[in-house]
């Protein structure tokens, strides 16, 4: 091995291009943080250097006058807390119908598991769209509620039959001896097949977390409510508009015009770029692990 | 390679009797019945949000009017599709839709493609993990937080990618209300956030091919180039195929966030696609029948374009997706 590497490295073109790739994936890894990056060292920066230096990835006068601003002003705050405690919650209940779902799905003697599944990956290719969807949530009065940001979306087709394949391909025999020692299926579940898949149910709780805190489209369809809102839907409000009165934000700290945008996307992703190394660590994994057999 | 949505047969045999089916079917029950309990909270999930909003969608073929119920409302047949096909809007829609579809198609997927042959390439193994944890990030930010970037990032006068641009230019033009910009936008945006996290699934792929294939084309004199093309490329075809049939079906859902989020007074004509037709049309105008209609016309499509390229790949020995 070591010496084939060796030589795949030999040529002069060869290693060229080794040099090549290299500068340019850098180059590549560089572009995928540098907005973010910019925007974090605009929220730490003032007025005047956010509006005369076209880029900067470190003020020059380091304030926090924007934070500050953020963080008097109810409004945010409050649709902070909401969001904290609505993708808690919703990733909770997703994770547990999905997980309930796909063990029995993972029994191949299940009767009726293929009509099941089929109809599963039906509603993966086709969805009866927009309109009806919002009908049947807003017939079950659950318009302006926060069941409305978790329910319609509860189980993702995709992540269902990843976790039933994992469940799928994991050893019987643990699971024949906790029934012999008379345990039921959902005793099983819990005290056998659960602890096993820690990774996996990790990696989907924080796809259905993402998922909550980073989504638009429910809040914008279901909540009128402006007391409400998101966390995304107040970034939106945000930053789309030319500027921001203390009154508006219902801040004590009149907010600077642009300083304030800035420090709204970087609190509107802290949580997902906090989660990000958990996640980073058990996806590739995790997916991997359920698409190798149906 | 079997994928991950082929269901597994049942072992083929002669359906029993009917009274001995009606018996086992009780047995059945009995003897699965934790399972069939543990189940029944996603049955109901997939029921009430996946398969009702389906029977609810014949509002597409009525009047609907929500004082006189769905039952209530007058039948009007193809009346809503008729309006829709020939409304002077349809070309624009359908145009603006298939150009956001081609821009994903034939620039941003290919890029996927190279980016993950150009990682599996770079055999320094700790740059390539550090380049793959970078180039993932932007797939988990939120479109609202990707478009508030951008804003900020092309804001007239001060932006970093506005003084860019205006200089490369000449133009002083505000990209963000510009019918030109429009597009250069949403692809930049497309290939951003997404390219790096679309490798992972070529990377997998590709981390099973035999590494003894590659010592055996060395020894026969291949070069770098042949073996991309005769080793690395044949075992991610399948991958791509899978990909490729899944996208097609996609082609009309342009992702309304991004586009939404986007589009504003001044790029509206060049913004406008199905996706953000339906909630204008639906939810801001209130024309719930003529909406689903909409929605359902580019489901149905969806669905053929799906079977259709599923069938063609068959047809060029390609593996399917069912």
């Amino acid at each position: 091995m070591a010496s084939t590497t060796h030589r795949r490295f030999n040529t002069r073109a060869g290693r060229a291009f080794d040099v090549l790739n290299i500068v340019l994936l850098i180059g590549v890894g560089m572009l995928a943080i540098l907005p973010f990056l910019y925007v974090l060292a605009g929220s730490f920066a003032t007025e005047l250097e956010i509006t005369t230096r076209p880029f900067f990835l470190w003020p020059n006068e380091f304030t926090t006058v924007s934070y500050e601003s953020i963080l008097s002003s109810k409004v945010i705050v409050r649709a902070f807390a909401t969001t904290v405690v609505v993708t808690f919650v919703g990733t909770l209940i997703q994770l547990a119908l999905t997980a309930l779902m796909a063990y029995p799905l993972a029994k191949t003697d299940l009767p009726g598991r293929r009509t099941i599944l089929s109809l599963v990956i039906f509603t993966m290719v086709f969805s009866a769209g927009l309109i009806p969807t919002f009908l049947v949530v807003k017939d079950l009065g659950l318009l302006d509620s926060y069941w409305s940001l978790i329910l319609p979306m509860a189980i993702n087709p995709f992540s269902l039959i990843i976790i039933k394949n994992f469940f799928q391909q994991l050893p019987n025999e643990l699971e024949e001896s906790a029934k012999i020692d008379g345990a039921n299926e959902l005793q099983v579940l819990w005290n056998v097949i659960l602890p096993l898949s820690k990774p996996v149910l990790a990696t989907f709780a924080l796809f259905y977390a993402v998922g909550i805190w980073n989504d638009y489209l429910s809040p914008l369809l279901y909540l009128s409510d402006t007391s409400k809102w998101t966390l995304q839907m107040i970034l939106r409000q945000v930053t789309a508009a030319a500027s921001l009165s203390a009154d508006e934000l219902n801040s004590e700290v009149p907010p600077p015009a642009q300083g304030i945008k800035f420090a709204v996307v970087i609190v509107a992703t802290i949580p997902v770029i906090l989660a990000y190394p958990f996640l980073q660590k058990h996806f590739a994994k995790g997916m991997l692990i359920g698409s190798v057999k149906g | 390679m079997t994928t991950a949505l082929q269901v597994d047969r049942e072992p083929p045999g002669a359906p029993p009797p009917v009274r001995r089916r009606r018996r086992r079917l009780w047995t059945d029950v009995v003897r699965y019945r934790w399972l069939f309990f543990l189940m029944l909270p996603g049955i109901v999930y997939f029921v009430l949000f996946r398969f009702w909003p389906m029977y609810g969608a014949r509002i597409a073929f009525k009047n609907y009017i929500p004082f006189l119920g769905v039952d209530g409302s007058e039948w009007v047949g193809f009346a809503h599709f008729q309006e829709f096909l020939t409304n002077p809007d349809f070309p624009r829609l359908l145009t603006n839709t298939m150009i956001v579809a081609a821009l994903s198609l034939f620039i941003a997927f290919p890029l996927t493609i190279v980016l993950a042959l150009l990682l599996n390439e770079l055999r320094l193994q700790i740059l390539k993990r550090t380049v793959q944890t970078l180039v993932y990030i932007p797939h988990f930010l939120s479109w609202t937080v990707v478009v508030s970037i951008t804003a900020l990032m092309f804001s007239i006068g001060d932006g970093p990618l506005w003084t860019f641009f205006s200089w490369l230019f000449d133009t002083d033009a505000n990209m963000l209300a510009s019918r030109d910009w429009f597009r250069p936008l949403i692809l930049m945006q497309m290939v951003w956030k997404d390219t790096g996290w679309g490798t992972i699934i070529f990377l997998a792929a590709l981390a099973g091919v035999d590494q003894e294939q590659y010592e055996a084309a060395i020894i026969d004199g291949a070069g770098r180039w042949q073996r991309v093309w005769n080793i690395t490329i044949p075992s991610i075809m399948p991958t791509i195929v899978v990909l490729l049939i899944l996208q097609t079906g996609q082609i009309l859902n342009t992702g309304f966030e991004q586009i939404y989020l986007m589009s504003n007074s001044l790029n509206r004509s060049v913004a406008d696609v199905f996706d953000t037709y339906v909630y204008f049309a639906g939810i801001q105008q209130g024309a719930y029948s003529y909406a689903t209609a909409v929605g359902l016309f580019k489901a149905i499509i969806g669905l053929v374009l799906i079977f259709g390229t599923n069938w063609l790949a068959k047809r060029f020995n390609q593996q399917g997706i069912f």
